[in-house]
């Protein structure tokens, strides 16, 4: 009886916990679901075709593509980086309180968004794609380092151990024994990670963080409808190229 | 030739190798480099030093006075709401479009070894618009949808619902199709219906693992509607970007910190969900 009762308790939580939501929310749906903001949303989609094509602007897409795709791959390289140096103590190498330290340091740079990264760094670096591009290492490094240290924490210690005792120095050891033990893991996590940067990358923009989402915010708020098709167009098209190619490197990678 | 030099016991066996991924590396990151304006000096320019300054200075001590903790406090349950009924609206779409797209349930394919070719072209094409609708990022229907019918939350709702149900349908399926399928066909082969089949077949199978993706969702979607916050979808990302023109510093700290609480704590609840329903 009290087994059959549970379920049934916890979805009448979940129901009213839903309920006090969509009360508290000042949302007028009615008004969103009217004919009126539907006439509005039509008449905005309609305008996005046929998108804006002239040569000028497609230029300036494809530079804004190039330069997401820029902020993705030096954001990537760079938490790539920062990831092992922190994954190092985190993952316990130098005592214990150097691990707890670089843990909360990873896990603060990882709790918040890449977004949230980029409005800050706007303040400081100002306007344009560097931000963007510090803002995503710095978010990635706090998810690359905790994944790193996990790799290394379960390498397994017999090669090391080997060299140390034929004298090699831990510098040496480390390079020869379990950096190559890991860069697989390194390699694929990067990858992994690469293709969720190019997403974000795309939209850090919106915040003045550069590439084609600085492109989509300026023609959206001005309501150039068709502009913001193409940059939406661009947005997609290059998802999915960099989606591709990711997986063909991962696949050959793991074959 | 310096290499060369050295005795062959020092020598890096794996130097070639090294060498050609270095200057791999080079050669395609340079442009890279240079198209992000990458250059650290500007964040020791004397302009952006002052305005970074002046900005942390700003945020010690945290904004703690009672009339904005009770403003972050409702901005906070306008996100959980916002995330809530967002992921509630997403399985909604996405529930419909799995069973329809899901081979589990073909009844073609159970007597032919084949789909009839309309149920082929309908599965493929529902999977299409699951494509399409997780293809735009929720913080760019948010944007659109701001422009497109004005500010709040309901645009933020909407936003998570649309992304999240291209993506809860895609995984959707791939439970549906990966759980045992031998109930189900059992059924159809006893001349049940689709739905009996779904319900009686399928569902007891699946719920566990729906469910905790669900769940799952639920979390990013917390994380998401902050961010949407940015573009003036609701909630506590949008009194953050507000304090951040502002560069009011206590106060971006003070949600910062709340963001961080309110993240762990999801991270918690759904943890202790999916562990209830394993």
């Amino acid at each position: 009886m009290m087994l059959a009762l549970r379920p049934l308790i916890g979805a009448a939580a979940a129901l009213a916990f839903l309920a006090a939501c969509i009360a508290s929310l000042s949302g007028d749906w009615a008004g969103f679901f009217s004919r009126e903001s539907a006439a509005r949303m039509l008449e905005f989609v309609r305008g996005f075709w046929p998108p804006a094509m002239e040569g000028a602007f497609l230029l300036k897409v494809g530079s804004a593509s190039l330069e997401t795709l820029a902020i993705s791959l030096v954001g990537t390289l760079f938490a790539a980086v920062g990831g092992l140096a922190l994954a190092l103590p985190a993952a316990g190498r130098w005592g214990a309180l150097p691990r707890t330290l670089s843990r909360l340091l990873l896990n603060c740079l990882r709790a918040i968004p890449e977004l949230v990264w980029a409005a800050l760094a706007v303040i400081a670096a100002g306007l344009g794609p560097f931000a963007g591009t510090l803002a995503l290492a710095v978010h990635t490094t706090g998810v690359l380092g905790r994944l790193f240290a996990e790799a290394l924490e379960n390498v397994p210690p017999e090669p090391v151990e080997s060299l140390r005792r034929n004298g090699a120095g831990a510098v040496a050891a480390f390079w020869y024994a379990t950096f190559p033990q890991v860069l697989p893991q390194l390699t694929s996590y990067s990858l992994y990670r690469w293709e969720i940067n190019i997403r974000a990358a795309a939209i850090l923009g919106v915040v003045g963080a550069g590439g084609l989402g600085q492109m989509l915010h300026f023609h959206l708020s001005l309501f150039h409808v068709q502009e913001t098709a193409s940059v939406l167009a661009a947005m997609v098209v290059l998802v999915g190229l960099v989606d591709a190619l990711s997986n063909r490197l991962r696949t050959r990678m793991t074959a | 030739m310096h290499l060369s030099a050295k005795p062959h016991a020092l020598r890096d066996p794996a130097w070639h190798g090294r060498l050609t991924a270095a200057v791999i590396f080079v050669v395609l990151l340079g442009p890279a480099f240079y198209l992000t304006e990458f250059n650290p000096a500007t964040l020791w320019g004397e302009a952006s030093l002052r305005a970074t300054r002046r900005f942390m200075e700003t945020f010690v001590p945290p904004a703690h006075s009672l009339e904005f903790l009770a403003l972050v406090a409702q901005a906070t349950w306008k996100t959980v709401a916002i995330a809530t009924v967002g992921t509630t609206l997403a399985m909604l779409i996405a529930f419909p479009l799995a069973l329809a797209a899901t081979r589990t349930l073909s009844v073609s394919q159970l007597a032919t070894g084949r789909m009839a070719p309309v149920a082929a072209i309908i599965r493929t094409a529902v999977r299409w618009v699951l494509i399409g609708l997780r293809s735009v990022p929720e913080i760019v229907w948010a944007m659109l949808f701001v422009r497109a019918v004005g500010l709040g939350d309901t645009a933020g709702v909407v936003a998570i619902g649309i992304t999240y149900g291209g993506m809860l349908g895609k995984i959707y399926i791939e439970i549906l199709e990966s759980g045992d399928t031998r109930p189900a066909q059992a059924l159809l082969e006893n001349g049940a219906g689709r739905l009996q089949a779904f319900w009686y077949g399928v569902w007891p199978v699946s719920l566990p693992e729906l469910t905790s993706y669900t769940i799952y969702r639920w979390e990013c979607a917390i994380r998401a509607s902050v961010v949407m916050g940015f573009v003036g979808a609701g909630g506590l990302g949008q009194q953050m970007e507000l304090s951040m023109k502002m560069l009011a510093g206590g106060e971006v700290l003070t949600m910062l910190l709340v963001f961080v609480g309110l993240v762990w704590i999801a991270d918690q609840v759904s943890a202790m969900l999916r562990k209830a329903l394993a």
